[in-house]
């Protein structure tokens, strides 16, 4: 009796290729992305993705709106680790009109500029692992996460689109229950986090599941322009904060961790480690916090203390100036990067010499390096894609702009 | 390798190819050269081993309206990862041909760089294998991040651009 399989007639129809719309809203996806896929069976043969669906316009917003109320834009673009876009945001302007933070404010934004990068891995890694079939740990790091939330809130008031700093340093002091919450934070989380790690990082299911998945060779990621994590999987070890080191980075001891496959467990590991070199990297910038200001003394843009605004006159006067951005700014052309939750995130800023930027051209990594997305599922199991995208972590916000 | 350096190592292998170049106020060398010299010099820096420059970092576009002749511009943001040393490349060309050769033949990244520049700017980079709109609707017919197009209502008179620094051409001279 001859067995008709069920499966291979459906999935193949007679010998052609299916195609499969995975998403723009699929669960598995983890945002806005559609990828039409050509199936060969369970294989992909190939993707189409389609982005833009969250687009917002960015770039022509940041040419209506004067230099400080850029920040907010910022926020979204990868608001998985917000503080460092409105960071970089802020050096980028700080670049252009050639202002010098005090030490204590640089030290002060790597606390939490690092801090976001562990919230940012730690949503990535949590989310392959519920990808894989792992979901409590995610149920468990969450609450780290949020953790560093109510560090965000103590210094800024809010806890994702954070708008944390201001142009020319922060806008206040650490408060005292912030250093209280960090020491705890500090003290607890490398326990919690080692459970997370020893539960996948040698997990055998886990490991099978992710070694190979998605690879991609080192020259063809430079190739694509991949930077950051999914860069350093891939076994280059390109960090901006090591390259061009911005906000004191070079007064800090730090590995930068590499893979060697550029597979989606590379990518995990990278991302494991770098948790706990930013962890060293808080410690140190933590534990020799140097005495002085939170910001440089820039009345052009930084706004005057409150009260001073109320009692006297020429605070006043620069208070309405900085909101009204009635203030001069030098003509001229900046580019600055920082080193993003996945990369390199440059700011081209051309100043015309306005109240507003002439143009703002974000770089953005999940934008470049998502394009080698259909190269590097090609010829993979289904499973195997939902895998590298997560691996990937491509953050809507960044990739629409 | 600062900038004399390689602006006299350009003038040595490819005379001709910079019109012009300045420092600009973040300290990276600008080089102007034209969009017919553009392939062959990214080529000569990205391949020659004393440039090195690897890595396309950024490529965006740039409008000036009042710039005629030369309006829509393309920068490419290079990075020499070996020595750290970045630089910039532009090119300038007129709006009404606005026809620029594609980069992807030598980075594959430049694919989606370029869609978004032709989305936003309508610059046509002749050779790409695959030029539509990336992040906007497809049937959208316009470019939007060209100054002729205002984000907020043109007859508003409270955020005259006069008042704030600027001669109050941007973005009024298609009015």
């Amino acid at each position: 009796m001859q067995v008709q399989s069920y499966f291979s007639s459906l999935d193949s129809l007679d010998g052609e290729l299916a195609t499969l719309n995975l998403g723009p809203t699929h669960p598995a996806t983890h945002g806005i992305f559609q990828n039409v896929l050509k199936m060969d069976g369970e294989r992909i043969v190939s993707a189409e993705p389609t982005i833009g669906y969250i687009h917002r316009a960015f770039e022509k917003l940041a040419e209506h709106k004067p230099y400080n109320q850029v920040t907010p834009i910022t926020d979204r673009l990868n608001y998985c680790s917000s503080p460092i876009n409105n960071m970089g945001w802020h050096m980028t302007v700080e670049k252009l009109i050639g202002c010098e933070l005090p030490k204590r404010a640089q030290y002060m934004r790597v606390i939490i500029m690092e801090l976001s990068r562990i919230a940012d891995h730690l949503v990535c890694n949590m989310v392959i692992g519920v990808d894989t079939g792992a979901l409590t740990g995610f149920t468990y790091m969450f609450q780290e996460r949020e953790r560093i939330y109510d560090l965000f809130e103590e210094v800024c008031g809010s806890r994702l689109t954070t708008n944390i700093g201001r142009i020319g340093g922060l806008e206040r002091d650490f408060s005292p229950r912030f250093h209280s919450l960090l020491k705890e934070f500090l003290k607890g989380f490398p326990a919690r986090f080692e459970e997370f790690g020893g539960m996948l990082e040698r997990n055998r299911i886990f490991m099978d599941r992710c070694i190979g998945a998605g690879p991609i060779a080192g020259d063809r990621a430079i190739a694509y322009g991949f930077t950051g994590p999914n860069l350093r999987a891939a076994g280059v070890d390109y960090d901006v904060r090591v390259m061009s080191p911005y906000s004191s980075y070079e007064d800090f001891d730090f590995i930068i961790p590499v893979g060697t496959q550029g597979d989606t467990y590379d990518r995990f590991m990278v991302r494991q480690e770098e948790i706990r070199q930013s962890l060293r990297i808080i410690h140190q910038a933590y534990d020799n916090l140097p005495q002085g200001d939170y910001h440089a003394d820039v009345p052009d843009f930084y706004l005057p203390e409150k009260p001073d605004v109320y009692t006297k006159m020429e605070a006043l006067i620069y208070h309405f100036k900085v909101v009204m951005a009635e203030v001069p700014v030098p003509v001229g052309e900046v580019y600055h990067s920082v080193e993003g939750g996945n990369g390199e995130l440059g700011f081209y800023l051309v100043s015309d010499g306005g109240r507003q930027p002439y143009r703002l051209h974000f770089r953005r990594p999940c934008f470049i390096f998502y394009q080698a997305y259909p190269e590097m599922i090609k010829g993979s199991m289904l499973s195997d894609a939902i895998l590298t995208m997560s691996s990937m972590n491509v953050i809507a916000g960044e990739l629409d702009a | 390798m600062d900038s004399e350096q390689i602006l006299a190592q350009l003038t040595e292998k490819m005379p001709g190819v910079v019109h012009s170049s300045e420092i600009a106020r973040d300290g990276m060398l600008n080089i102007h050269t034209s969009r017919e010299q553009i392939i062959g010099l990214l080529q000569l820096l990205r391949d020659d081993a004393y440039f090195g420059f690897n890595f396309l970092t950024s490529l965006c576009a740039i409008h000036y309206p009042e710039n005629s002749g030369q309006e829509l511009g393309v920068i490419y943001h290079l990075h020499n990862w070996q020595q750290n040393v970045r630089i910039r490349v532009k090119i300038f060309f007129p709006i009404d041909d606005p026809h620029v050769p594609t980069a992807t033949v030598l980075w594959p990244t430049a694919n989606w760089m370029e869609r978004q520049e032709y989305d936003f700017f309508g610059v046509i980079f002749t050779g790409h294998p695959d030029l539509r709109r990336i992040l906007n609707v497809d049937d959208m017919e316009v470019f939007p991040l060209r100054k002729e197009y205002r984000i907020e209502d043109g007859t508003r008179t409270d955020k005259d651009d006069r008042f704030f620094g600027r001669d109050g051409h941007v973005g009024q001279s298609f009015d």
